[in-house]
């Protein structure tokens, strides 16, 4: 990875050169060549320097991350503020006293609960799950903030030698337990994630993660070597953390998905398959499959002549991806970045949601450069290494699955049926009747609050107030009976949408108050928006309210909930620099459209 | 045309301390520069051991009052690598 004869100097200099000329999304660029090439102590100190430098003029998000530990952990936070800085996110590290970590997360008066952090991660070695119960209750007490927990690491060798593989009563198996009990106590809370740190070392080679004269003589158990790699880990949890992931991967075909180029190796002379060379694009082929499975949407990019790459993708027998995998195609002569915003249009995220898979640097460069929100995964030289860098890359990792994101990928192959039908269909009522909707609106419970706190996470453009709830917030506004929380669910003549809705209703006296309201891409424009309207109107009259209101705050990306109110007859209350804010009658109820059959399930608390 | 030892030195130095490379000097030391602390002679070892891939010993961590000690160091435990 690292070359002991680059030229350091000129890279910095024209870094330099680019921030000094207003040229920020170059430097960031080159920032991230930089830091690939030195990912150490003295590259972490240069790219946040320049970093904080640009800080007013590029999009960062704040971030606040609490390490608490029973190690010397100093020299990571440099390195883990510049991995998240070209994620995109401005983080503050605030790194507890040493070895006091029970302490620190047993004293709601301190220092760490002062800092108010997004997340904790607990980077302990030696702690029993007793003791970690006894702090976990404290945190999650006084604290919504999400824990990454390490799990114990299992010796180099162990203190009894060969003896301990063959005695029941083992250093391993005392290992092994104390992790079992860590995770089922993660489970047990909610926001709290296990970290496997006995994995990560093994996948390193415990004998060179570790650096017996750094940790005799400064209490830091990892060698300068593999730094790096515990940043990246961390970064694995605080990108779906803190929604910095793809819900689309665009791919490249000729060299990426197989080698050789379709249009002029035909069918015959691309490689793939199970065998060498062409098991290694089965490789990312599988990776592939791995993300598609985790609900994340693929999508074809590739200068090709359809026809050709048609045949490859339908009929080529070493394919392991189908053309029914992918949620949208654009196989043209095109540039790329503007085939990228088209799929992002069609598939109803935005370009900041796409990452990008391409062999030819050329046109990642290019995607850079031009669509800096997209994340464009950096392959190395060898197509059998393209599937790790796949694997490792941190924006496709979810803390959470739910039903909804394993069937994600089916829903938009639906959704293209759909659309067909909506083309055959004359008119727009006709249209509506012709799906057969079912909308079924219940109070949120503890099966469904996960998904219900992730689409407040997620969901953009029809979101009234856009207001993030975690997993933890969700459940205590649950709790509090100043609340009522719904969610919607929606069936339609194709497929079961699942829970594609949330309504968080503040109740109390006679006037009710939409807190948020939101409705997934995946059903907008079919007005279940109003269906839902007409079921929560009906609970909160029948509960004894006589108004509901409602503030409109707009973003960036909200436009298409913007006329929800004034369509359904609110009037409008204020205007001022933050939004509008609306009320309702309800002593006019609001009609179900006719096409869709409503249903209301359960009653609250 | 590769960067000597010294220079490479320098430009760590430099990056970790928040420095311009002309600042750093053969003499410069704890005493001089402000922000070359103990979290940051940690950093400075680390960096060095990873830009150069070689370990120190703890007595000659001690023994790096200078950046010219510094480099010294590096370029006698590199030259005798070879």
């Amino acid at each position: 990875m690292k070359d002991a004869g680059r030229k350091p100097v000129p890279l910095r200099e024209q870094i330099d050169r680019l921030i000094a000329a207003g040229s920020y999304q170059a430097a960031v660029c080159d920032l991230a060549d930089f830091w690939r090439s030195d990912p150490g102590p003295a590259g972490a100190a240069f790219v946040n320097s320049r970093f904080e430098q640009m800080r007013d003029k590029l999009p960062l998000d704040p971030w606040r991350v609490a390490i608490l530990r029973s190690f010397t952990v100093e020299p990571l936070a440099p390195l883990l503020r510049a991995e998240a800085f070209l994620a995109g996110i401005e983080l503050a590290v605030h790194v507890g006293e040493f070895n006091a970590w029970a302490q620190e997360l047993l004293d709601p008066t301190g220092a760490v609960y002062r800092f108010a952090p997004d997340a904790v991660i607990l980077a302990v070695h030696d702690c029993e799950p007793g003791q970690m119960r006894a702090c976990l209750d404290v945190l999650r007490r006084h604290s919504s903030a999400h824990v990454i927990l390490h799990t114990r690491e299992a010796a180099v060798v162990p203190r009894r030698g060969i003896l301990d593989a063959q005695i029941e009563v083992s250093e391993w198996a005392a290992q092994q337990k104390a992790n079992a009990g860590l995770r089922a106590l993660a489970r047990e809370y909610r926001g709290v994630y296990v970290l496997d740190y006995d994995a990560l070392a093994a996948r390193h080679g415990r004998q060179g993660w570790h650096d017996e004269r750094k940790w005799l003589t400064a209490r830091m158990p990892i060698s300068a070597a593999h730094l790096p790699d515990m940043v990246r880990e961390w970064m694995r949890f605080i990108h779906p953390l803190a929604g910095k992931v793809a819900k689309a991967v665009v791919v490249d075909l000729d060299n990426t998905l197989w080698g050789g180029a379709i249009g002029e190796d035909g069918m015959a002379g691309i490689q793939l398959g199970s065998e060498y060379p062409g098991a290694a694009y089965q490789a990312v082929q599988r990776a592939l499959l791995d993300f598609h499975e985790r609900g994340i949407l693929l999508a074809v990019c590739s200068k090709n002549n359809e026809v050709d790459a048609m045949e490859a993708l339908e009929r080529h027998p070493g394919m392991l991806l189908k053309p029914g995998h992918f949620a949208a195609l654009r196989i043209n002569w095109e540039e790329k970045p503007p085939n990228l915003l088209e799929i992002a249009a069609e598939l109803n995220i935005s370009a900041n949601a796409l990452a990008f898979v391409d062999d030819n640097p050329v046109e990642r460069r290019q995607v850079r450069m031009q669509l800096p929100e997209v994340t464009v995964v950096e392959l190395p030289q060898n197509p059998m290494d393209y599937a790790q860098a796949l694997r490792d890359c941190p924006v496709f990792e979810r803390l959470t699955l739910s039903a909804e994101d394993m069937q994600r990928g089916r829903y938009y192959a639906d959704e293209r049926e759909r659309r067909r039908l909506e083309q055959r269909t004359g008119s727009l009522e006709e249209f509506y009747r012709s799906l057969q909707q079912e909308v079924e609106i219940t109070p949120m419970n503890a099966m469904t609050l996960g998904r219900a706190a992730q689409l407040t996470q997620k969901t953009n453009q029809f979101n009234l107030t856009t207001r993030r709830y975690s997993e933890q917030e969700m459940a205590a506004i649950s709790r509090s009976p100043c609340y009522r929380v719904y969610v919607l669910r929606v069936k339609d003549r194709f497929a079961d949408n699942g829970l594609v809705g949330v309504a968080i209703l503040q109740c109390g006296g006679e006037a009710w108050e939409i807190d948020t309201f939101l409705i997934s891409c995946r059903v907008v424009g079919r007005t279940v928006e109003t269906a839902f309207l007409s079921g929560l109107t009906g609970q909160a009259r029948q509960a004894g309210a006589r108004k509901l209101e409602g503030w409109f705050l707009p973003t960036a990306k909200n436009a298409p909930s913007k006329d929800f109110y004034p369509r359904h007859h609110f009037q409008l209350v204020e205007t001022i620099d933050k939004g509008s804010r609306w009320a309702l009658d309800l002593a006019i109820p609001v009609a179900c459209p006719p096409w869709i059959r409503l249903n209301y399930a359960g009653n609250h608390h | 045309m590769p960067a000597t030892i010294t220079e490479r030195v320098r430009v760590i130095a430099a990056d970790l301390f928040h420095l311009a490379p002309e600042r750093i000097t053969e003499q410069s030391s704890p005493e001089l520069i402000e922000a070359w602390d103990s979290v940051q002679h940690l950093n400075l070892i680390l960096a060095l051991e990873s830009e150069f891939k070689l370990q120190f010993e703890p007595e000659e961590i001690d023994l790096m009052k200078t950046i010219g000690d510094v480099s010294a160091l590096v370029t006698a435990k590199v030259g005798h690598r070879r």
